[in-house]
């Protein structure tokens, strides 16, 4: 810098630089956007496979979900309209800071309604209501790789992942079934591909897993820190690993229902209150908010069909097991 | 009938030339290399073997018996030669899947050292588990039973199924590693120093466990050992091998009493 140092305020809040003036669109420049979209074409060619990109610095650290910025500012265009959500949450700061990123310079429209919203960006949930073919989910991943679990080489992992051999993973769940009697693995529970390839989902809980599986949207799942993008395009099969007898198990809240909306078919997170009371509220707030208006409102009632598949059902077995369910422990 | 027919296995370590093979083996008393300096660890191994047979490898230390047991196993790839098992062709020359799948299901492999065989931070049962897995058991039910079965065959005791791989004995881990090695009742067998670093009456214990198991369930075997009197105990028909090369061949009773090479006969009174 040559010019001499600011002397007010003003000087240096330039108000012309506020909104796209001085931002390329959707703030990516188009090359690092073209780079972004042909991993995550490739992604999409490879389900599962995770796909190396030269994932760029972003205004705020990596971890915060720098990945799925890259992913969703290289989809987004002057028609989407634009979601974000954090652990449930339309609120929180990392998500409204995302979403005005993305309002500021590209021009977007945004929303808190899933129904509503063309490209959601997400972290660690997915959705109560079902997503439509024409919508497509972001993930932001933190650890890519299943396979760290049991193995911190990556080198190691990826020639596993090459010759597609997951031993290794199978002894870690028969370890884990001898010492706890299921398989201890609550969030990034490891997902087989259309039978090639292992694959974390990013650490949603095992409710959100079985939404994966055979959905009418894409998945995109982008790590800024790891520089990965991977993939599910719609109707894929997604398995989680399980025994043939001892199934896999979502989260199971007994009894309980949602203290705001009083929903029983929502994953439920337990939060005390400043009477020091535990309450079960809703994760998705969003979802939970149309249950309060609503309470008759169901997970596909945007829909024409109604027979869709998303997730645990309603009136799920209290084991939280999902389809036959199994032998008991 | 021949199950394995092993030709002309060679393993050259470094980059090799032409004047290897020529310049080493027992006449020249070296087995590495006078013009580019690599170590040839065997070289034209030819043998067969039966259903049902155990082979004996024996020889000094560096004579390159190891070798072909990693060569058999999958583990090392050879610089020539090849390995024929009946329905399967050539293996040394199977692309990785296959190599895998051959591994897998149907090779069984008991190694010297307790970490190249055996995942110490694993359960016991675990490490038979993985096996299974790799052959594509998913039913937890069936895995945990056939483990059970392997250890009772193999006399490891079923409570210790359940704890870590590195709380076992010595003579526990071999035989961990044994039940292991037959678990998806492999056509071929390879143990390399079976009973290395065991005391005497824990060697006894394996070799007899080994030797039953061999019988019932008549699966080809290669044995290498330097110690003559395992092989010797196992072994229908024996090798005798020395820089690299085979020196004298033969049934392990004749080789025994009545050895031909210069080098057999000083290695036999040498041990007994």
């Amino acid at each position: 810098m040559t010019d001499a140092e600011p002397e007010s305020l003003e000087e240096l809040h330039d108000p012309s630089s506020e909104g796209l003036e001085g931002y390329n669109y959707a703030y990516l420049d188009e090359h690092t956007k073209r780079e972004v979209r042909r991993a995550t074409l490739k992604a999409i060619s490879i389900p599962g496979h995770q796909v190396p990109y030269a994932s760029r610095a972003m205004p705020l650290a990596r971890g915060w979900g720098t990945g799925g910025i890259q992913a969703s500012l290289s989809l987004l265009g002057p028609d989407d309209v634009f979601k974000v959500i954090d652990q449930g949450s339309d609120a929180s700061v990392n998500a409204a800071n995302i979403r005005r990123l993305a309002e500021t310079t590209a021009d977007i429209e945004t929303t808190t309604d899933t129904t509503a919203a063309s490209v959601i960006q997400t972290r660690h949930r997915i959705p109560e209501e079902v997503l439509t073919d024409d919508q497509i989910l972001v993930l932001q991943v933190p650890v890519t790789d299943a396979l760290r679990r049991v193995d911190g080489s990556d080198d190691r992992n990826r020639t596993r992942h090459a010759h597609a051999d997951y031993s290794k993973m199978w002894v870690a769940l028969y370890e884990s079934v001898v010492q706890w009697g299921e398989v201890d693995i609550g969030a990034r529970y490891p997902v087989m591909v259309e039978g090639r390839y292992l694959m974390d989902p990013s650490p949603i809980p095992r409710w959100d897993v079985p939404k994966l599986h055979d959905a009418d949207n894409l998945f995109v799942f982008a790590a800024g820190r790891e520089a990965r993008i991977y993939a599910i395009p719609p109707h894929t099969d997604v398995e989680p690993l399980a025994f043939e007898d001892r199934s896999f198990r979502v989260e199971h809240f007994d009894e309980e229902a949602c203290d705001a909306c009083g929903s029983t078919d929502t994953f439920l997170t337990e939060v005390e209150g400043e009477d020091g009371e535990r309450r079960f509220a809703c994760n998705d707030t969003s979802f939970c908010e149309k249950r309060q208006r609503n309470s008759d409102c169901a997970k596909d009632d945007h829909l024409e069909r109604s027979d869709i598949a998303w997730g645990p059902g309603t009136g799920i077995d209290p084991n939280g097991f999902v389809g036959d369910g199994g032998e008991d422990i | 009938m021949t199950f394995l027919d092993a030709d002309g296995l060679t393993k050259v370590y470094g980059e090799g030339c032409s004047a290897c093979l020529a310049t080493t083996g027992p006449e020249y008393d070296r087995n590495r290399c006078p013009e580019c300096d690599s170590v040839v660890a065997c070289a034209d191994v030819s043998f067969e073997v039966r259903d049902g047979e155990v082979l004996g490898i024996v020889g000094e230390s560096g004579s390159g018996k190891s070798s072909v047991a990693e060569i058999l196993a999958l583990d090392a790839d050879a610089t020539a030669g090849t390995a024929t098992i009946r329905g399967h062709g050539d293996v040394l020359d199977a692309d990785y899947q296959r190599r895998r799948e051959i591994r897998d299901e149907h090779l069984g492999m008991v190694h010297q050292h307790v970490h190249d065989g055996l995942n110490l931070s694993f359960t016991g049962g675990g490490n038979v588990a993985e096996k299974l897995l790799s052959a594509g058991w998913r039913h937890y039910g069936d895995i945990r039973s056939r483990v059970r079965g392997l250890f009772e065959e193999t006399e490891v005791p079923v409570d210790r199924m359940d704890d870590s791989a590195e709380t076992y004995s010595g003579g526990m881990q071999r035989r961990v590693q044994i039940a292991k090695a037959i678990a998806n009742d492999p056509g071929l067998v390879v143990l390399d120093e079976p009973t290395t670093g065991l005391d005497v009456s824990v060697q006894a214990r394996v070799l007899d466990t080994f030797r039953r198991l061999q019988r019932e369930q008549d699966v080809a075997t290669v044995v290498v050992s330097h110690d003559l009197s395992v092989v010797r105990l196992l072994a229908d028909r024996v090798l005798v091998m020395r820089q690299g090369r085979i020196v004298e061949a033969g049934l392990t009773d004749r080789v025994m009493e009545d050895p031909h090479h210069e080098y057999t006969q000083t290695l036999i009174n040498s041990i007994i």
